[in-house]
């Protein structure tokens, strides 16, 4: 049946029909609906775990039982996992085991630009990377075969185009994969000095079949079209070759850029008198064929940075650009922001009011970085606010404990935060860290965790204690309060910082997009009291702006959340 | 046929992802090789959002570059000047003319612009305008915009009214079928 479904979705049914019985994963834009998307099958097991790292362990576990399995992520949390992903590659599979990996050219939604295809390479893992949702399809459903067949993890190399672009896939149907027997096999499992040498001629081995595989296989393919030009490309920069070039060029599209071909290169160089390698971000393909001492034009003229277009490569093959008109005016931008109604204004004004030092995180409290809050002073990675306060705090000593904080959401400490905390209490800062729970994680669209309560089909779970939590990881002082109140986050904050030991505070409420969350009637200002002070600006709320010199509130967002109204000295805002 | 290419843009919560679902499964239904993008995150939080819609007899690139579009369906007045480059010079922007101030107008660190839809049209754009919010309100809910200016788009191309209907009746949850059938037929009749 054909269907229009975006590349993460494809992944999902072609692993599905693959015969996948068990998938774990963090969410991450741009690889979360992957996951979402499987969760919707309720003949097998899936689940968020707290973190890749975990994921991608219970991938392994499932994989060591007999059972095709898989997990997906972002780039950056191919990092968190790059500890098992390593040995993996030692081990082996028994169940096939796909790792799908989810990078972000031009960064919509992350804190770098990094490029997965070195993890393979540095693993020596093969990876495949689909140019549309039909190999999306196709290819998530041939790593289990991949897998089982050469004994490796595979990897699943999208992009946000990929991942985020429906086109039309011809869905068939799943594979029956039973849970394959369980043989107990030290040799092969227990990676200790005296196995894991043994494994490692295997896993070199292995490359060079999968190398052999390269120069024939389903993945590569060849479209002799002129013997004038030809392009080496891959995943989404091949659409863009044929839309910008069409068939006036030869094409080899890569769709395995581990372990890559040598011969095929190389027959295929010797066919066309210009060669071209068009890849987005790090020259990966590039080297390769300039290591066979083929010349090519790569880096040179294609950036390391950002996405691709048809527009890229028509204008490096001198194409003209099409006629555009444009406004004179200038158009002012327009990047997200925190909600009206977010739990965390409240808490990030109270921050800025007191000129305090924020360690930020990763999730949409990101965006208490932006004016006019500028609440925060550095985001790194997942976990980093913890850790990193601590560092701070041994750097700076006293004088800095008394005015800095760690802001983290509660899927992001889940995720890596824990592990800082510990870290602050046993080895003695007087470090204040506020987890901002907004009972979701909110950034990648509402998916449950471990201290909601729910698991990732919505059904009651476990739910982690976070106060309980923090206590036992060896903190005395941990304290709640609601970000709506600012008169108590002022409070809170001030005594914490003031305490002669470490504490957590947690500022909670729950996002207010959540459809639990009942929101009430919207503010209204009173222009006759308002003074035009504009106190009430400086939350950043998207719903109040400045009419004729007088405070107006959008009854369209307004979500009646009270926070400019406790900033209003003159009882403006009803 | 050669390779259509259409964009929706306009701000986050606007409901340009459902707008993108009904012209794809329209555009499926009807034979075409179809692709949609957009991208997910950070643009969900009131931020400018952009999808690429493109349709053909074979389509390879997902995303729409400077002057190719033939057709911009703007949520709001900013956004369509914002994207104005990407149409083609012969192309057509259907624009709702509400305004949604950004963050940097309502923190009075710019200003919204005056007249730009106006200005496009002196540059020699078409450029048709309406009130969608209004038609929405009038079908039901402020939320329709979004059909209200696929109504009014769908003059554009050249698909029958029946076969639109029926792509709603597909793409919309069945309770706000009847709601969205009325604000896809005041936009197509405005």
């Amino acid at each position: 049946m054909k269907k229009l479904l975006i590349g993460n979705q494809a992944v999902a049914a072609g692993l599905y029909d693959g015969g996948l019985q068990v998938v774990s994963s963090y969410p991450g834009t741009p690889s979360t609906e992957i996951t979402e998307f499987l969760a919707k099958y309720d003949d097998i097991h899936s689940e968020w775990a707290p973190n890749e790292k975990v994921a991608c362990e219970v991938a392994f576990g499932a994989s060591l039982a007999g059972a095709r399995s898989a997990c997906a992520m972002k780039h950056v949390g191919l990092n968190v996992a790059a500890d098992p992903l390593f040995t993996l590659s030692y081990t082996g599979v028994n169940g096939g085991l796909v790792i799908c990996v989810a990078d972000d050219p031009a960064m919509h939604s992350s804190q770098n630009e990094q490029d997965s295809r070195h993890y393979a390479m540095a693993a020596k893992v093969p990876m495949l990377e689909p140019s549309d949702s039909a190999e999306a399809y196709a290819f998530s459903k041939a790593a289990f075969q991949l897998s089982e067949q050469y004994d490796t993890p595979v990897l699943l190399r999208m992009c946000t185009r990929i991942a985020h672009s429906q086109s039309i896939v011809e869905v068939g149907q799943r594979e029956d994969a039973p849970v394959k027997e369980y043989v107990k096999n030290p040799q092969k499992y227990i990676m200790m000095p005296g196995n894991a040498i043994q494994r490692h001629p295997i896993v070199e081995q292995r490359t060079e079949a999968l190398r052999k595989l390269a120069e024939n296989c389903e993945f590569n393919t060849v479209e002799l079209l002129s013997d004038e030009v030809g392009v080496i490309t891959s995943g989404c920069s091949y659409l863009y070759v044929k839309e910008a070039l069409g068939d006036s060029v030869s094409v080899l599209k890569i769709g395995m850029p581990y372990p890559l071909p040598t011969q095929l290169i190389k027959d295929f160089a010797a066919k066309v008198k210009k060669l071209y390698v068009i890849e987005e971000l790090d020259p990966v393909i590039e080297t390769h064929v300039r290591a066979l001492g083929i010349d090519v034009v790569g880096k040179d003229v294609f950036s390391l940075l950002g996405e691709f277009s048809q527009k890229t490569v028509a204008d490096a093959f001198g194409k003209e650009a099409k006629a555009t008109v444009s406004a004179d005016s200038a158009i002012p931008g327009r990047p997200p922001m925190m909600c009206a109604g977010c739990p965390h204004r409240g808490l990030f004004y109270t921050l800025a009011k007191n000129k305090i030092t924020a360690l930020g995180d990763i999730g949409c409290y990101t965006l208490g970085a932006v004016p006019p809050l500028n609440a925060l002073d550095s985001t790194l990675c997942m976990g980093a606010s913890v850790s990193g306060l601590h560092g701070f705090n041994l750097a700076r000593g006293a004088e800095s404990e008394g005015k800095s904080v760690a802001v983290i959401g509660d899927s992001t400490f889940m995720h890596s935060g824990m592990t800082g905390l510990v870290n602050v209490a046993y080895n003695a800062t007087n470090s204040t860290v506020i987890i901002l729970d907004n009972s979701i994680t909110g950034m990648t669209g509402h998916q449950q965790n471990p201290t909601t309560g729910y698991n990732i089909k919505g059904d009651p779970a476990a739910k982690v204690d976070l106060e309980a939590l923090c206590r036992a990881l060896g903190i005395n002082r941990v304290r709640v309060v609601d970000p709506y109140d600012l008169k108590a986050c002022d409070t809170v904050i001030k005594e914490e910082l003031a305490a002669e030991e470490p504490s957590v505070i947690i500022s909670r409420r729950p996002c207010v997009l959540l459809k639990s969350v009942k929101t009430l009637p919207p503010l209204t200002v009173d222009p006759d009291k308002c003074k035009s002070c504009k106190r009430c600006m400086t939350l950043g709320c998207p719903a109040i702006s400045m009419k004729d010199g007088k405070a107006v509130v959008d009854a369209t967002l307004c979500v009646g959340c009270g926070v400019c109204k406790q900033l209003c000295a003159f009882d403006a805002i009803l | 046929m050669k390779t259509k290419s259409v964009m929706i843009v306009g701000v986050g919560g606007q409901g340009s992802l459902l707008a993108s679902k009904l012209l794809g499964r329209l555009l499926v239904d009807e034979g075409y090789d179809v692709k949609v993008s957009e991208v997910h995150g950070m643009s969900q939080r009131g931020g400018s959002v952009v999808t690429y819609v493109r349709f053909g007899d074979k389509v390879y690139s997902p995303i729409v570059t400077e002057g190719e579009a033939d057709l911009i369906i703007a949520f709001e007045k900013l956004e369509a000047a914002r994207y104005a480059k990407y149409l083609k010079t012969e192309g057509r922007i259907v624009v709702n003319t509400q305004q949604i101030d950004p963050m940097p107008v309502i923190i009075g660190a710019a200003q919204y612009p005056t007249g730009v839809l106006e200005e496009l049209t002196a540059k020699g754009l078409s450029v048709d305008a309406m009130d969608a919010l209004e038609l929405a309100r009038q079908a039901g809910s402020a939320k329709a915009v979004n059909i209200v200016l696929m109504g009014r788009a769908a003059k554009y191309f050249d698909i029958p009214y029946e076969r639109w209907i029926a792509a709603i009746e597909n793409t919309v949850a069945p309770k706000f079928v009847e709601m969205n059938k009325v604000a896809f037929d005041l936009g197509y009749r405005a």
